[in-house]
């Protein structure tokens, strides 16, 4: 008997990362050649990786939700029998035949030897703090020997058309890469005689989000960046560009005192039947747009450009704009308008859940007759959303603040919130729309009434 | 089911189709042996996948639901005939007899090409979208000049339809009126583009516009393909000029392996497709006309997965080239150019030491 472990292969060209999504091992487990072991979720897809032994499982690396890295240890098996040398060039952890002088690891195809630098800086991207992290600024440049000052060929052109020896520079590129801002710094660094300078302003090194990905810091990113639009980015500029130019849009909007909506969100949060509950203004706003839809059908309607009709539907399939990673998508409810308070809430939970876990399909985004996007939790009053294509109306939610409100003339402290919508005015007019979002509106000033008697 | 031009002599439920242009040749021991042929090629295909996922291959191109379309044409070819696949076409080469391993060899990135070409009159994979139907309608250009009595199948997909590469070569095969078919597997999907996005008309009506004859073939019925391609391949040998076929058909799986489908398109109609299954349809027929016995079909089950465990074991064994070889098989006499590079990667200290 004997152990071999399998390493996180990288399933799909460049990979550096896989999240667990489910195990479907334990330890102790006998497992045959090809059983599935676990589903993995990378960049490009969720996957299930099969065994690539027959054994028992003795070790399991990671929790369902921790994010591994290529090339690491997965599992560890124990196999009987003999094991031949093709058997053990996978994931064997040290031992058998060690090529060239680098680490056998599972990952062996295409990509040349693992830990060959410039492999890894292709891949690095997310993993801060590793040794593959940038160099700082006046490090003293590490020479890696029999390899020459790590840049690009351009950058090697232009400084030794310039005179600068790249050996002497550290490089600040990811990785350590020699840039071409490098060289000019070498370059100017003789101060220019009556010239004050400035010090320098680098910004922060911290990264931020931007169309679904990572996007550098001021201080590290490159002077300037194009952005492939593809995937959810191209989704959301298609629909954008479709709804804006081929429906007209207006938009009303209404302050509205809110605070027996937050007094009672709060008493049934404490309420033990509704306990693992998610409630939140979200829930009452979906609640309070069907209602107001079953009050006036027609702001469920879209326009059919192609057969010259207005449909209107008696079943709200409600939308609900989500910032993911992957950037923003609108997945929708099904039958929204036939849920209640604890139904709504927990359909809510479901497709926010799936749009942040990137599972949701391509039925989930089809067929949205209303949307609501909260942009409350970003710190905003108020927003004027485009309205999603083949839909009638999107409703927009403002962040809930304590503000002066008038009652009884009298200035009083007050949660108030902002609600605004977009319509499409080929079919929905001004009147329409403001009898809409006033029984929205209404809704959330009175929650108590209209959630019990409809 | 689908087009009332469609060619089809099987029905999703093993049914025979009477057509007025095409009847089946086949005995049951044929059509028996096509079903295990495209049972193997499905087993091949699976543990190729799974040696993906185990970090043993860089990538896989998996061929599953297309089995009828390639047996079908595989077995129709002639042994002198020379075909030009994609890197899909794993069913094409195991009629053309290369060894499973080989097939493999390029996914493990071991090899350029896996085989070689000339032995199993079978060309190497072309990656690049396209680019192989010029290189097909060249060679067949060759055969009309030595006069020899061969002809020239080029595979292609949906999504390669719209390359320049694949309309030029319709035109030069027209003009030349060279022993060629084109042989097209729609299989619905280019990665995540849909087919209907790249043709508003069934692509087999695009061979009328250069100029010879176009037919779609139910691409999950391995009779009627073999049929329709034994019939275009005749046409060619004879001086018939070129033809295309467009075999319509489903791809069950992902593009490759580093592609998720469920991200653009609906479970529905993989479920419809699933009906359509091609290897379903051929044991429904074998058990009920010609009486086969469950004993046989567990027969080929059997067989496959030793094929497939000898494909895991040649596959774990390839040892890994020496870097230097790539330079060899650039060009057939030396090269300045390459004979530079290869001199950079010594003095970089990659690879050499044998060589």
């Amino acid at each position: 008997m004997s152990e071999r472990t399998f390493l996180l292969p990288d399933v799909g060209e460049g990979l550096v990362e896989a999240e667990i999504v489910a195990w479907k091992v334990r330890v102790g487990d006998v497992v045959v050649l090809n059983q599935p072991l676990v589903d993995i979720e990378t960049a490009k897809a969720t996957v299930e990786l099969p065994s690539p032994y027959a054994g028992t499982v003795v070790a399991l690396h990671g929790n369902v939700g921790d994010v591994m890295e290529v090339g690491k240890p997965l599992i560890v098996f124990e196999v009987g029998g003999d094991i031949g040398p093709a058997e053990s060039a996978v994931g064997a952890e040290g031992s058998g035949p060690v090529a060239e002088g680098v680490g056998r690891t599972a990952v062996l195809v295409g990509y040349g030897v693992a830990d060959e630098e410039a492999v890894a800086t292709r891949r690095h991207r997310r993993t801060a703090g590793d040794s593959s992290a940038p160099t700082p600024v006046g490090a003293p440049a590490v020479a890696t020997p029999g390899l020459a000052p790590r840049s690009t060929p351009p950058v090697r052109l232009y400084a030794k058309q310039h005179g600068v020896d790249l050996a002497t520079l550290a490089g600040t590129g990811r990785a350590g890469l020699i840039t071409r801002d490098d060289v000019e710094r070498a370059l100017s660094s003789s101060p220019v005689p009556g010239a004050r300078p400035s010090a320098p302003i680098t910004g922060p090194t911290s990264t931020s989000r931007f169309v679904g990905r990572e996007l550098e810091s001021w201080a590290t990113g490159p002077k300037e960046e194009r952005i492939a639009v593809k995937g959810v980015l191209r989704s959301m500029s298609d629909a954008m560009v479709q709804s804006a130019f081929t429906s007209p849009h207006a938009a009303v909007w209404v302050r509205v005192d809110v605070t027996r909506t937050v007094e009672l969100l709060a008493s049934l949060k404490q309420h033990a039947n509704l306990s693992g509950v998610r409630l939140s203004p979200l829930t009452i706003a979906a609640l309070a747009f069907c209602d107001a839809a079953r009050h006036f059908p027609g702001i469920n309607s879209s326009f059919d450009n192609a057969t010259n009709e207005v449909v209107v539907r008696r079943t709200v399939n409600l939308g609900i704009a989500a910032d993911t990673p992957r950037g923003l998508i609108v997945p929708n409810i099904k039958d929204a308008d036939q849920l209640d308070l604890v139904a709504m809430a927990s359909a809510l939970d479901v497709v926010v859940d799936k749009a942040r876990n990137g599972t949701t399909t391509p039925n989930e985004m089809i067929g949205t007759t209303l949307t609501i996007t909260n942009v409350g939790p970003f710190g905003v009053d108020a927003a004027m959303p485009i309205i999603p294509p083949g839909t009638g109306a999107i409703l927009a939610m403002g962040q809930i603040a304590k503000a002066p409100w008038v009652v009884n003339d009298q200035v009083v402290v007050r949660y108030v919130m902002e609600l605004a919508m977009s319509f499409d005015h080929r079919q929905i007019d001004g009147a329409l729309a403001s009898a809409v979002l006033a029984h929205v509106g209404r809704f959330f000033q009175d929650p108590a009434p209209a959630l019990i008697a409809g | 089911m689908i087009d009332e031009e469609l060619v089809q002599l099987l029905t999703p439920e093993g049914e025979r189709v009477d057509s007025t242009e095409y009847e089946s040749s086949l005995s049951g021991d044929e059509i028996f042996g096509f079903y295990r042929d495209m049972a193997i090629v499905r087993r091949i295909c699976s543990e190729a996948t799974s040696l993906q996922r185990q970090g043993q291959l860089a990538l896989w191109a998996p061929v599953q639901g297309q089995e009828a379309a390639q047996i079908g044409a595989g077995r129709a070819l002639a042994p002198t005939d020379f075909t030009f696949p994609t890197y899909r076409e794993h069913g094409i080469a195991w009629c053309r007899g290369v060894p499973p391993e080989d097939m493999l060899r390029i996914f493990r990135a071991v090899s350029n090409g896996g085989w070689d070409p000339q032995k199993y009159r079978h060309s190497t994979p072309t990656v690049v979208l396209g680019n192989q139907t010029l290189n097909a309608v060249g060679y067949a250009m060759g055969v009309q000049r030595d006069g020899a009595e061969e002809a020239v199948m080029t595979f292609f997909g949906d999504g390669a339809s719209s390359q320049g590469d694949v309309l030029e070569s319709f035109v030069w095969a027209s003009s030349f009126n060279t022993p060629i078919v084109f042989f097209l597997q729609n299989n619905q999907w280019a990665i995540s583009e849909p087919s209907s996005l790249q043709t508003k008309i069934p692509l087999y009506h695009r061979a009328h516009g250069f100029g010879f004859p176009g037919i779609r073939v139910d691409g999950n019925d391995v009779l009627a393909v073999y049929e329709v391609t034994k019939r275009a391949l005749e046409n060619a040998r004879v001086g018939g000029g070129p033809t295309l076929v467009e075999a319509y058909t489903y791809r069950m799986g992902a593009h490759t392996t580093s592609d998720d489908p469920t991200r653009y398109r609906i479970d529905a109609e993989v479920e419809v497709w699933k009906h359509r299954d091609p290897i379903e349809r051929v044991k429904a027929l074998l058990v009920h006309e010609y009486k086969v016995k469950a004993t046989a079909f567990d027969e080929v089950a059997a067989e496959a997965d030793v094929v497939a465990l000898k494909l895991r074991d040649d596959v774990l064994a390839m040892d890994r080239p020496d870097p230097l070889s790539m330079f060899e098989h650039a060009y057939a006499a030396s090269h300045p150019l390459v004979e530079e590079g290869r001199r950079e990667m010594i003095e970089l200290g990659i690879g050499g030491s044998s060589h």
